[in-house]
């Protein structure tokens, strides 16, 4: 058994140590907005923060996790879907198949925290997660828009 | 109202509460696959059914996997409905209530840009009815004739004593009316809903985890699968030492799959992968195991010469035109496989027992996926189900085969009452796709001593889909969608040009590498084909491209137009950036005329940047102008996808790419500036999700030709060195 903290609760866990944690978050927690792409860090559909990290879930080892480490998935981004890079997407209609997007609004997350203003070039930069619909035009645009409205 | 109606009301009404869980788009109520949600809520027709919260439930037959169909569907819909906006929603029907009602919701796939303009005709017949019915409803109530009343967002006004009612409130005693006979569909310059760029219904549940895709399903004590098959074309499964692995956590069985394939069921997928992936496994490779990328380029090198191939499109006398010509130009060009490599892999969950098999996925075309469901299950069709979620990608995957739907019914028939849920790993779904085929074209252009062209000769050599999909679809051996863009005449797609003499023609040549119908199909490659041509024809002939194309387009104003409008739009003939050069290309297919006009720069390295890509597309009636821009996007990143990196190769009878660091998908470092020009001509209805990928890359590869003087003939530009020749 092992003990993660995931969007504020503690979830005590029954998988071996090896196991990613993208599969404990969907299969022992249940948390299914978190997805599996590739399973080798290539493109970001299970990006989680981890203390506020982007990470990408299906390459770490749930042994990497500490009980104190926090977890936060897309279900604990904001509860009623009120971040502001959440109003933006919906602002924008980014969204096609939306598979990817989970991660993608992770990652951007995180960018936002450290780079509340980021150039096009610092977005490009850092928003490595594939999205096989194309909707990175819309993606970039609703990150520089939710950044606009956080500086009010 | 008829007897035989009110039973298949009834009917619909039971199987619907069975099949609630699935049926419910769950916009509202996140799905889990969980118990039967009561069907309660008055049905006016198919189409539409209306709660008494004022809630108006559209019913699609197509399916949502990212083009935005379902909204552009409802909005069609609740055009001719004339309800509130706000208040739409949508359902899908299951497949089986599909058969139970003689094909009421119509055709399911949703392939071929066809989800809106091969329905929108019945759908829009449907809320127009349903209104009728609603507007006579209302007017019975108060005893007035019903053309005394009118409706606005869902509110019935009888004109004469004002007095208003609403949908929600008559909808009951307007489910009891017998369905006008005919309707009268609005002048589409009257739409209010349709033709405008409203937000997609879909949106809200894909931002926070909500949305339940195929592969998220849960069910009652189910179980997990991974399956391996057979990694070369065409081999089986040898052996396997189930003893192995047996004793690993969470595996309750192993079993074959089939005579390809060998699956672990386990508590979760992970184990059941783990597992897997230690068992020893023995193949029978089978005929096809020396089979190489090159031994396929020569079986079609060889076509490209052929005597026999099958005439698309002929003009005139092509041979005594090229053999008068003041001069020729000739070229090879080649597109190698793609994968479609859909975001969410290939999956399904399965249901079955002795009497009956339920199946949980995501298809592009549920009845395909319900007739190979019951022919796995060994069951009839009508003891059988398929519950529809929203894709995590087709792009064609999901509606060329439902192996993935058979692999997971056979797996369930061995465990009789437990759900599987079975899940390809990205490697399986690499290894097992069914390729965007393999084709080589050979193209002979005259030109007259005006540097007019005169004769064209373009032979393709290469990969039916239908021969190997649906043989049935062939005439006389001649599979007509090769020539997708290229044809003589019809609505579909049409070759722009008007070349005196003229031949088009396939040399047929299909390697054992399963094809499939991939985002745009045949008319990627011939687009690039034809189009870079003709820029190495026009500047053979020392001729603007831009020109060049207008003179031979004089046949086909359509064509001509969206050409014209992305030039002027991209500013052709004006001074570009420093070091920015242009190149065009124009294309039809799917019913809808597109053009592209893209402005790349090639550095000292010899590194590519896209900068921007002008776009315009004509499909006739465009029901959401926003909605076409993002597929517009969408479409460019997946063609320039194809042309930047993507091919699959192989050697020893597999598939060498196995994830996304061996088949790199574009990432928004090199996604371009896109700009639309979104035209509709108003009198035809053609396709969105595909059309404007064929342009892209051949608009790409001329603009790199102005930049470098490097003719790229084949893709992917990784493998190119584009430094300046
Ligand atoms: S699933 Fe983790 S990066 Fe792709
Ligand atoms: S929206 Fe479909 S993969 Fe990004």
């Amino acid at each position: 058994m092992a003990s993660l903290t995931i969007n504020g609760t503690v979830h005590e866990v029954d998988a071996e140590p090896d196991t990613p944690l993208l599969w404990v978050i969907r299969e022992q927690v249940g948390l299914t907005g978190t997805k599996y792409g590739c399973g080798i860090a290539q493109c970001g559909a299970c990006t989680v923060h981890i203390d506020g990290v982007a990470t990408r879930s299906c390459s770490l080892p749930l042994s990497a996790v500490t009980p104190e480490q926090k977890i936060v998935t897309i279900e604990g981004l904001s509860p009623d879907t009120s971040h502001p890079l959440q109003k933006a997407w919906l602002e924008l209609d980014v969204p096609q198949c939306g598979y990817c997007q989970s991660g993608q609004i992770m990652a951007a997350a995180a960018l936002l925290q450290a780079n509340p203003n980021p150039s096009d070039e610092d977005i490009a930069a850092e928003m490595t997660n594939i999205c096989r619909c194309g909707t990175y035009n819309r993606i970039k645009a609703a990150i520089k828009l939710a950044a606009a409205q956080s500086r009010g | 109202m008829t007897a035989a109606l009110d039973v298949s009301r009834r009917t619909f009404l039971v199987t619907s509460a069975a099949a609630a869980g699935g049926l419910a788009l769950g916009f509202n109520l996140p799905f889990n696959g969980g118990e039967a949600l009561a069907q309660t809520s008055p049905e006016i027709n198919a189409w539409v059914v209306v709660r008494p919260d004022e809630t108006v439930v559209v019913r699609v037959g197509r399916v949502e996997m990212g083009q935005g169909t379902l909204t552009g569907l409802a909005q069609l819909v609740a055009e001719e409905l004339e309800c509130d906006w706000d208040k739409v929603t949508t359902e899908y029907p299951t497949p089986g209530q599909n058969v139970a009602r003689s094909r009421v919701w119509g055709n399911f796939q949703t392939a071929g840009s066809r989800g809106i303009r091969d329905s929108h005709d019945y759908m829009r017949k449907g809320g127009a009815a349903a209104r009728q019915m609603l507007i006579q409803a209302a007017a019975d109530g108060w005893g007035v004739p019903a053309s005394e009343c009118s409706v606005a967002k869902g509110v019935v006004t009888h004109g004469p004593t004002g007095r208003t009612t609403t949908y929600g409130k008559v909808a009951d005693a307007a489910s009891k009316l017998e369905p006008p006979k005919d309707v009268q569909l609005k002048d589409p310059k009257d739409w209010t809903i349709a033709g405008k760029p409203v937000k997609r219904l879909d949106t809200a549940e894909k931002l926070n985890g909500s949305q339940i895709y195929s592969i998220d399903v849960q069910r009652p004590g189910m179980l997990n699968a991974a399956i391996k098959a057979c990694p070369v074309f065409g081999g089986k499964l040898k052996s396997f030492d189930a003893a192995q692995v047996e004793g690993m956590p969470g595996v309750r069985k192993v079993v074959s799959v089939g005579d390809n394939a060998v699956a672990v069921v386990a508590d979760t997928w992970w184990r059941a992968k783990t597992a897997l992936d230690a068992l020893p496994i023995e193949w029978d490779e089978g005929p096809n195991a020396r089979l190489s990328s090159e031994s396929i380029a020569e079986m079609l090198k060889e076509g490209l010469t052929a005597e026999q191939t099958f005439v698309g499109n002929q003009a005139g006398d092509v041979k005594a035109a090229i053999a008068g010509a003041a001069k020729t130009v000739e070229a090879v060009y080649g597109f190698p496989y793609q994968h479609h490599a859909t975001m969410e892999p290939m999956n399904a969950t399965a249901l079955w027992t002795n009497d009956r098999c339920e199946v949980w996925t995501a298809t592009q075309n549920a009845e395909a996926a319900l007739a190979t469901a019951a022919s796995a299950a060994g069951l009839p069709v009508g003891q059988c189900e398929v519950y529809r979620l929203n894709l995590g990608g087709g792009f064609g995957r999901r509606a060329t085969s439902h192996d993935f739907v058979r692999q997971a019914v056979l797996i369930a028939k061995q465990m009789p009452g437990t759900p599987i849920k079975m899940i390809w790993s990205r490697e399986e779904d690499m290894l097992h796709g069914y390729y965007h085929p393999v084709t080589q074209a050979k193209l002979v252009g005259a030109l007259d001593a005006d540097g007019n062209l005169t004769g064209l000769h373009m032979r393709i050599s290469g990969q039916s889909i239908l021969a190997t999909i649906n043989p049935q679809g062939l005439q006389n051996g001649r599979d007509p969608a090769t020539f997708q863009g290229l044809n003589p005449s019809g609505t579909e797609g049409v070759l722009g040009y008007t070349i005196p003499n003229l031949l088009i023609d396939h040399a047929m040549r299909n390697p054992p590498v399963p094809p499939g119908f991939w985002r745009g199909v045949n008319n990627n490659q011939n687009a690039l084909y034809l189009e870079c041509f003709m820029d190495e024809l026009a500047h053979a002939a020392g001729k603007d491209p831009l020109e060049f194309r207008r003179r031979l387009l004089v046949n086909h104003p359509k064509h001509l137009a969206v050409l014209n409008a992305v030039a002027e739009k991209a500013g052709w003939g004006t001074p570009a950036p420093q070091g920015v050069h242009r190149g065009l290309a124009q294309h039809m297919g799917y019913g809808s005329y597109v053009a592209a006009c893209a402005e790349v720069s090639v550095d000292e390295s010899g590194k590519l940047k896209i900068h921007r890509i002008v776009a315009a597309t004509d499909c006739g009636h465009a029901v959401n102008p926003q909605q076409i821009e993002a597929q517009i996007e969408g479409s460019f990143a997946y063609g320039l996808t194809a042309l930047l990196h993507g091919e699959i190769t192989l050697k020893d009878g597999k598939v060498e790419q196995e994830n996304f660091d061996t088949y790199p998908i574009m990432r928004m470092d090199e996604m371009p500036a896109v700009e639309s020009i979104v035209m509709p001509s108003g009198d035809f209805w053609g396709g969105v999700g595909e059309p404007t990928i064929f342009v892209a890359a051949p608009a790409v590869l001329n603009a790199i030709y102005a930049a470098t003087g490097k003719r790229i003939r084949s893709g992917p530009l990784a493998n190119a060195d584009l430094r300046r020749a």
